[in-house]
């Protein structure tokens, strides 16, 4: 390659990835800060039902994906790629924008949950369409035998989006009061967006279309019904669902596992302090979205099946262990109490609202390894029972343990999902690549990944109901057994040189 | 390799199946029919959406393993 040409591919590379990092962002941050909205957004009597609810508006966020890939797909196969995911760059940024404006229930009532609920589909259409066209206009731009190396860069923006996502949330913390940033300050990251996707939209403005979808619009042998052809040809369909249950559904649910439920396991199941569970997960991607790039390279030298494959198999086998070792680092009973050091106080107030009288009873435990574990029990007078939660502040050690955990779940995300754009972009013709990647990618992402989170803590919720003493580990079944199925699928199903290859 | 994927291709429309009486019977139609409003949402995904994905899309593939669309020749 070139110098010149080496110039051409980043120019590509960097508006195509800044905008699909900023629509990443876009997304996650409404994941990120799920426990606040479900406060803000829903009514608040059951914080479970409230976090549900959250997660359910998140679910339909994914959901809809599909969606906007057989939309903004069927485009980008029929106008171009460089339209269409500038029209999805720009529906993402007004929708994000629009959700931090969003009045509260408290002041707007049932409106409040339906406003962001549409503007969270959204948000799932745009993204729907984003994908595709960013990892297909690379794939195009990309010289032979390096498309895994250059649409690698495109694969390292959905955690560089994660990550970015958990900085602004995090800084916006430290700048502002606890009382603020619940009051007005999580609105913050949501208004950041719009400042992003104004310089996206005009580094890409100043884009060319992708030179194969050029060629084939000035031959005239562009589709006039991408839809049809992608679904409606035997051919064709059977590599979308190869694509699918042999690829994508496992990688969704590696992807979500690694960095999602991780998340949501530590803050909801370890009750560690969520500052800190927002740190640790940032070091950890940190460190590991580097291999994005080199499974990407590597997929190029041995075939993107077996780095595929081998991501999803480590991940079937180390789920358990690893979570097991997570419940243990941070588990305090294992820990010795200094009990000279347990500090207790009550504090008496009135309810605004009921005018009921509140006593808040806070005890701070302090363990010998330097773990704290602040627990606070509420008992408001016109209601029967107390309401009791407590939040685990873990030592530096402890943290490094976590960060390491978490570290080799991104090690697994990176295996599956480095190679994926360039294995997908491979496997169809460019009149109907847009269409035909994209809907497999985000059934496999959007459905069977997005709905981790609601499906694996319902199973953890339902454990712990029945009394299971390792009801943290059973939210990992559903990774293990769709990833199970499709690392089967793919290692009978798909070559590693894919004989299909159309780029 | 090709008797493989075929006979294989059978269990992935048992696969379908067993997912569809799960879905339907041991998942969705209870939370469905529950009166918490965060079991009904969750009821809907996975009747409406993931069952039919499954069913169909795991059913259709299995399907085609089984005809030999995915034998070595056919590619």
């Amino acid at each position: 390659m070139s110098n010149t040409s080496t110039k051409g591919i980043w120019k590509v590379i960097s508006a195509s990835s800044m905008g699909t990092m900023i629509e990443w962002y876009d997304f996650y941050i409404f994941g990120s800060l799920a426990v606040v909205i479900s406060t803000k957004f829903f009514p608040s009597d059951n914080p479970t039902a409230a976090f549900l609810s959250t997660l359910a508006t998140f679910a339909a966020g994914f959901v809809v994906r599909p969606f906007g890939a057989l939309f903004f797909g069927r485009l980008g196969d029929i106008i171009g790629r460089k339209y269409t995911f500038m029209a999805t760059l720009l529906l993402m940024g007004g929708s994000t924008f629009l959700i931090g404006c969003v009045p509260s229930y408290e002041t707007i009532g049932f409106f409040a949950p339906l406003l962001v609920l549409i503007l969270r589909l959204l948000q799932g259409l745009a993204l729907g369409g984003e994908y595709g066209g960013a990892a297909t206009y690379v794939a195009e731009h990309a010289p032979a035998g390096q498309k895994g190396y250059w649409t690698s860069w495109i694969q390292t923006t959905a955690t560089v989006g994660l990550f970015i996502s958990l900085m602004v949330i995090l800084t916006t913390k430290n700048i502002l009061s606890p009382e603020d940033f619940d009051t007005w300050g999580w609105r913050v990251p949501f208004w950041v967006s719009i400042a992003m996707v104004g310089v996206s939209y005009l580094i890409r403005k100043n884009m060319d279309e992708s030179p194969v979808f050029a060629k084939a619009k000035k031959e005239g042998t562009t589709s006039t019904n991408p839809l049809k052809e992608s679904f409606g040809n035997r051919y064709n369909l059977k590599f979308v669902l190869l694509a699918l249950f042999g690829a994508t559904m496992g990688q969704g649910v590696v992807w979500y596992t690694g960095q999602f439920y991780a998340m949501s396991f530590m803050k909801t199941v370890l009750n560690i302090d969520s500052s800190q569970v927002d740190k640790l997960l940032g070091i950890a991607l940190l460190l590991g979205t580097p291999f994005f790039i080199v499974f990407g390279w590597l997929s190029d030298k041995i075939g993107r099946k077996y780095i595929m494959m081998g991501g999803m198999l480590l991940a079937i086998l180390f789920y358990r262990p690893i979570y097991k070792m997570m419940y243990t680092t941070t588990d305090v009973a294992h820990k010795t109490e200094i009990t000279a050091k347990t500090v207790q106080n009550t504090e008496t107030h009135k309810d605004n609202k009921t005018n009921a009288e509140v006593k808040v009873t806070t005890t701070i435990k302090t363990y010998t390894d330097g773990t704290t574990h602040t627990q606070k029990e509420t008992y408001a007078s016109d209601k029967k029972e107390s309401k009791s939660n407590f939040i685990i502040n873990i030592n530096s050690h402890d943290e490094w343990t976590l960060i390491f955990l978490v570290f080799i779940q991104v090690i697994f995300v990176t295996m599956v999902y480095g190679p994926i754009a360039a294995f997908l972009v491979e496997m169809f013709p460019t009149k109907i690549r847009y269409t035909s990647m994209s809907l497999p990618y985000h059934v496999g992402n959007g459905i069977f990944g997005g709905l981790l989170p609601a499906i694996s803590t319902y199973f953890v919720t339902h454990s712990k109901a029945a009394g299971k003493a390792d009801f943290y580990l059973d939210g990992l079944w559903y990774p293990i057994v769709i990833a199970s199925i499709s690392f089967v699928i793919g290692m009978i199903y798909i070559d590693n040189k894919n004989k299909t290859t159309h780029l | 390799m090709n008797t493989i994927k075929r006979v294989l291709g059978i269990l992935w429309v048992i696969l379908a199946v067993a997912a569809a009486y799960f879905c339907v019977f041991e998942f969705g139609l209870p939370k469905l029919l529950s009166d918490q409003q965060e079991d009904l949402v969750f009821g809907i995904i996975i009747l409406f959406i993931l069952t039919p994905l499954i069913v169909l899309g795991l059913g259709t593939f299995g399907y085609f393993a089984v005809i030999g669309e995915y034998n070595d020749d056919k590619k």
